[in-house]
Parts: structure tokens; C-alpha cells; sequence
């Protein structure tokens, strides 16, 4: 009767999870998937834990403290945070998923052997390889994402890497494979701890290769891996739920990195295993070529008399925190009657979506955050195009460059607007190192600065020029 | 939701009912064919839908994915609160606590990114233009 009420339990919330997915199709009906989605998770483990099985609480409840007492401030961090928590918390996915499964193992181990079936035994094993995998990977991106001095920024390459790192997860599948064909063998207690930290390993050097600017990718790409890790978690449970739930995180995770490597023209191979710093840094020592500075005097003067004025924002505003500044520059330009918009490419900051979620926070209506695909037709009538922080999203050399690392990536056409104003932190090539055609193009001018400083001029400008307000 | 998707969601529904029933004999008690059905199903259901979330909301989206699949909640309560060996159970405890984690700061933190997506006509009367 019991595992009747618990089945009915999971049953409803497979579809409440499904519905609050299908309503994060429109900002409108997004909250309305929160609610759904906590709805089914507390069914879930009130469900859980009224089963029979389970008997000791202490445990749980303490466990569920404490993940309150660490969830709670990880869900205040600030917006620019973002990618570095989404990041950390594909690392305790993954953690969760390999230590089930380990548990699992040793459990039926102690058991009695009847119980590792072929099948369990391959789940357990894909689990486990997934879950550590994810669970030092994610924190590595976590790692780079958050700048910390340990962790080096700059993608690290050392020779045959790729043979090292297929030849660790090859090694860690043989040992898989022997641990399926003999799970109660008497080496398997000591195989089975190699499998974690062949996992653990391959994590590491799966992301220490990769630099920033690829970081949307690999954090949609680690997304997918805890969602397959759940899977897993749930063909050794034989628990439907969490192979439903763990589908559509694992379903999301790939999209997402669809999406991703659609904007960077790249496959996932190349994101992986592309070591995409290498190349650049030859590439930055072309002949240097002059910038034509502007002043936020000028530049105001210019703002004012546009009719069509497109803001591409880039990592570098997320930096300098510089949303509420932009949102105090499209209330002054707005006041003037000119039409602001803001061009949003896929890849723009450290995770998909990511500049969509700064700008909402600085209270820019979404209505006015258009995508790449959208905003291209109209940028040759664009009187300025305003790029705050963004570099590669905006560089011609996507388009005519043969020879550089980011040819055939689709861009936003800022070079198609009259007028180009760029704010830049320094004259330094951006985080993929490669020189940029769009800043010494006759019609662009330069302004130099912290993107929080310069569009605070430039607000200071306009503000001055029409009195108080 | 389109009519494929409702219809795979009832299949899905059929699956996960039909697996409560006895496993065929010989399958260690797993009926392992079903479980394969409802993972390809889901996965057929999860592309569809999430294929039609807009691109403003990547974000929140990948935040609240995250939640959903701390799913794993499920089996980490079982192993911590079944009586079992206490290393068994704490490794369960480490896990119920990485995915309460994941719970409560997935649902918190996209409810708070949702909450700042407004139209032009919701945002605070005298600050429009």
C-alpha cells in the first residue's frame, strides 16, 4: 500500500517537473515552473522518506540542515557569480550521484554478489565515472570562473594531452568493463577505488586545457553530465523518477551546448579537446595599428542626436558591474526619444543567457534584449552601436579572417552601424587574445576606461546637457 | 504542450505504472526494458520542451535544471536512512547534504533571477521615459 502512495507520488512529480519546464518557455510563465518544480521535489522526499526502508532520521535531518544552512547563501550571490555557482553546483551534483553509487557498490558487495548484475554493474559504473568526473570538473570550472590564484586562467596545454586523457577514461572504462564481467572478484574492492580516481583525475584534466571564453560550453556540457549522472543513479535504484528527472537535466545540458557551439561554430570535440589557447597567442603579435580615442564629451554629443542606438554588452561588463550604469544611459537616451536596444550573442559572458539575467537585474525591460539572429537585419539603420565589454561577439574578422581561431563564428554586425563607439578596459587583445579589425575601422572611436566609469560619464554627459531630472 | 508531447507523457506514465509490475523471471527483479523506454522517452520529452525555452531565460533555466536534477535526493535518503553500515550512510549523508544544496539554491536563486524579468510596462511608475 505504502510503495502504491509512494509510485503515485513520483508519478506527479514526473509531470510537474515536465510542466515546469514547458513553462520556462516565456518569461511570463517562468515563476509559475519554480513553484511546479518545488512542488514535485518536496513530494519526492516526503515520499522518500515515508518509506518503510527507511528508519534512522538523525542523519537525514541534519544532512537536509545543513544543505539549507549552505544553499541558502549560494542562492544570494551576486548575479555576476552566477556562472562560478551554476558551476559549483553541477560539482555537487555529480558528488551526490558518485557517492550513491559508490555506497551502492559496497553495499551488495557485502551483501551477497547476487545482487551486482551485469546490468546494475554497468549502471554503477557509469554513474560513478560520470558523477566524480563531473564533480572535479565542475569544480575546476568553478575555479577559473572564479578567478581564485590556484587555478590558472589561461588554458594549459602540455604535449600528448588529448592521448593522456583519452587514454585515462579508456583505462577507467577497462577497469569497468572487468569490474561488470567480475563484480565480487577478490580484486574488485581495490579495481573499484581506481575507477574514482580515474574519474576524479580525468575531471581535472579534462578542464584545465580549456580557457574562459568557452566556458558557456563546457558549463552547459558538465550540465548535461550530472543530468546523465542522475539518470544512472536511477537505473541502479530502479527508480523511475530520477531516470525521468535526470533526463530532462541531462536533455537541457545538451541544447544548451547545441546552442553554444552553434554561436562559436565549433563541435564539441573542438571544445574539448581544441586546446583553443594555443593559437592565439602567435596571433597577437600582428603589426600594431592605431586606435582614434574619443572623450564621453564627444561621445554624448554623438548619443544624442541618434535615432537607432544598439548597446552590445560583453563579459566585460559583468566585470566592472556596470548593468546599473547601462540602464541609467538607456533611461537618458530613452528620454530623448531615441530607440535603445541591447544585442545579445549566445555566447556573451561566462554562461548561456548570461547577460539577459545582468540586464533584467539593472530593470532593462526583456522586451528590449535582442538576440544575435534578430538584431543583424537592422544594424545597417543603426545610428551607434555602444559595445560595453565585448570583443570577439563583435569582431569582423569572423567573417572575412580565414586564419583566425574565431573564422566562421556567427557574429552581432556592429561594423555595419554609421557610427561605432567601443568602451575597452586597456589596449590589450580580449580573453581570447585575438586583435579585434572592428576598433581601428574608420568609423569606430575608442573610449577608454573601466565600462562602469565611462558609461557613468556618458550619463553624467547627457544628465548635464537637459538639467536635473 | 503539443499533442506529441502529451502523448509521450502519457506513455511515460504507462511505463513507469507498468514497471510496478513483477519483472519478468530471470531479470535479478529489475525489469531493466522498461526502465530504457522511460529514459528514451524523457529524453524525447526534455528535448522538445526545453527546446522552446526562450533564450532570455538560458540562465534561470540551467539553474532550475540543476535543482530538478538534484533528484538524486531520492536515492541519497534511502541509502542514509536505510539501516545499513554507518560508512554506507554517511557517504548517504554527504550526498543528501550536496543535493539539498543543489535544491534549495537552485529553486531560490532562479526564483530571484525570474523575479527581475519585467516588461517596460511593469517597471515602477515615474521611471519610465
Amino acid at each position: 500500500m505504502i510503495h502504491a502512495v509512494v509510485q503515485l507520488a513520483y508519478i506527479v512529480a514526473t509531470a510537474l517537473f515536465v510542466f515546469a519546464l514547458h513553462w520556462m518557455n516565456d518569461p511570463k510563465t517562468a515563476r509559475r515552473g519554480v513553484h511546479a518544480g518545488i512542488g514535485a521535489m518536496v513530494l519526492a522526499v516526503l515520499a522518500t522518506w515515508g518509506l518503510p526502508e527507511v528508519v534512522h532520521h538523525g542523519l537525514i535531518v541534519g544532512a537536509i540542515a545543513l544543505g539549507f544552512v549552505v544553499g541558502v547563501p549560494l542562492s544570494r550571490v551576486p548575479l555576476t557569480a552566477v556562472p562560478q555557482r551554476t558551476a559549483l553546483s553541477h560539482a555537487f551534483g555529480g558528488l551526490a550521484a558518485g557517492l550513491v553509487g559508490t555506497a551502492k557498490y559496497y553495499l551488495w558487495l557485502g551483501e551477497g554478489s547476487e545482487n551486482l548484475t551485469a546490468f546494475r554493474m554497468v549502471a554503477i559504473i557509469a554513474e560513478v565515472i560520470l558523477g566524480y568526473l563531473t564533480f572535479t570538473g565542475s569544480l575546476m570550472a568553478a575555479g577559473k570562473l572564479q578567478e581564485l590564484k590556484l587555478i590558472p586562467q589561461r588554458p594549459v596545454t602540455y604535449p600528448f594531452q588529448n592521448v593522456i586523457n583519452i587514454g585515462l577514461l579508456a583505462l577507467a572504462a577497462v577497469l569497468g568493463v572487468a569490474l561488470v564481467l567480475e563484480p565480487s572478484a577478490p580484486w574488485a574492492p581495490m579495481v573499484f577505488p581506481a575507477i574514482i580516481g580515474l574519474a576524479l583525475l580525468f575531471g581535472v584534466l579534462l578542464i584545465i586545457p580549456i580557457g574562459g571564453a568557452d566556458m558557456p560550453t563546457v558549463i552547459a556540457i558538465l550540465n548535461s553530465y550530472a543530468g546523465l549522472s542522475a539518470v544512472a543513479m536511477g537505473f541502479v535504484l530502479d527508480n523511475k523518477l530520477l531516470i525521468t528527472a535526470g533526463a530532462l537535466d541531462g536533455s537541457s545540458g545538451l541544447i544548451l551546448s547545441i546552442v553554444m557551439c552553434r554561436a562559436m561554430n565549433r563541435s564539441f570535440a573542438n571544445v574539448l579537446f581544441g586546446a583553443f589557447g594555443q593559437v592565439q597567442q602567435q596571433k597577437a603579435l600582428t603589426e600594431q595599428k592605431s586606435y582614434k580615442p574619443e572623450t564621453p564629451e564627444g561621445a554624448a554629443q554623438v548619443l544624442e542626436q541618434a535615432n537607432l542606438v544598439v548597446i552590445i554588452p560583453g563579459y566585460g561588463m559583468a566585470v566592472a558591474q556596470a548593468q546599473h550604469k547601462v540602464r541609467e544611459l538607456y533611461d537618458q537616451l530613452k528620454k530623448r526619444g531615441i530607440t535603445v536596444k541591447f544585442a545579445i550573442h549566445p555566447v556573451a559572458g561566462r554562461m548561456p543567457g548570461h547577460m539577459n539575467v545582468l540586464l533584467a537585474e539593472a530593470d532593462i525591460p526583456y522586451t528590449d534584449l535582442v538576440e544575435m539572429d534578430e538584431i543583424n537585419p537592422d544594424m545597417p539603420q543603426c545610428d551607434i552601436a555602444l559595445v560595453v565589454g565585448a570583443n570577439d561577439v563583435v569582431n569582423p574578422a569572423a567573417r572575412s579572417d580565414k586564419s583566425s581561431p574565431i573564422y566562421g563564428m556567427p557574429i552581432i554586425d556592429a561594423d555595419k552601424a554609421r557610427t561605432v563607439f567601443a568602451i575597452k578596459r586597456s589596449k590589450n587583445p580580449g580573453f581570447a587574445g585575438i586583435d579585434n579589425e572592428l576598433y581601428f575601422a574608420d568609423h569606430t572611436w575608442m573610449l577608454f576606461g573601466d565600462a562602469k566609469n565611462v558609461v557613468g560619464e556618458l550619463v553624467k554627459q547627457l544628465s548635464g546637457g537637459s538639467g536635473l531630472h | 504542450m503539443s499533442v506529441i508531447e502529451s502523448s509521450l507523457v502519457a506513455t511515460l506514465v504507462g511505463a513507469a505504472v507498468r514497471g510496478q509490475e513483477p519483472a519478468t523471471p530471470g531479470s535479478g527483479g529489475l525489469d531493466y526494458w522498461s526502465m530504457l523506454t522511460v529514459f528514451l522517452l524523457a529524453s524525447f520529452i526534455g528535448i522538445g520542451v526545453i527546446r522552446r525555452v526562450s533564450r532570455l531565460l538560458h540562465t534561470p533555466l540551467m539553474s532550475i535544471t540543476n535543482a530538478i536534477s538534484a533528484i538524486a535526493v531520492v536515492g541519497s535518503i534511502i541509502v542514509t536512512g536505510a539501516d545499513y553500515p554507518p560508512t554506507i550512510r554517511i557517504m548517504g549523508a554527504v550526498a543528501l547534504f550536496a543535493s539539498m544544496t543543489n535544491i534549495v539554491s537552485g529553486f531560490m536563486i532562479t526564483d530571484r533571477m525570474l523575479k527581475m524579468f519585467k516588461t517596460d510596462a511593469k517597471r515602477p511608475e515615474g521611471e519610465r521615459q
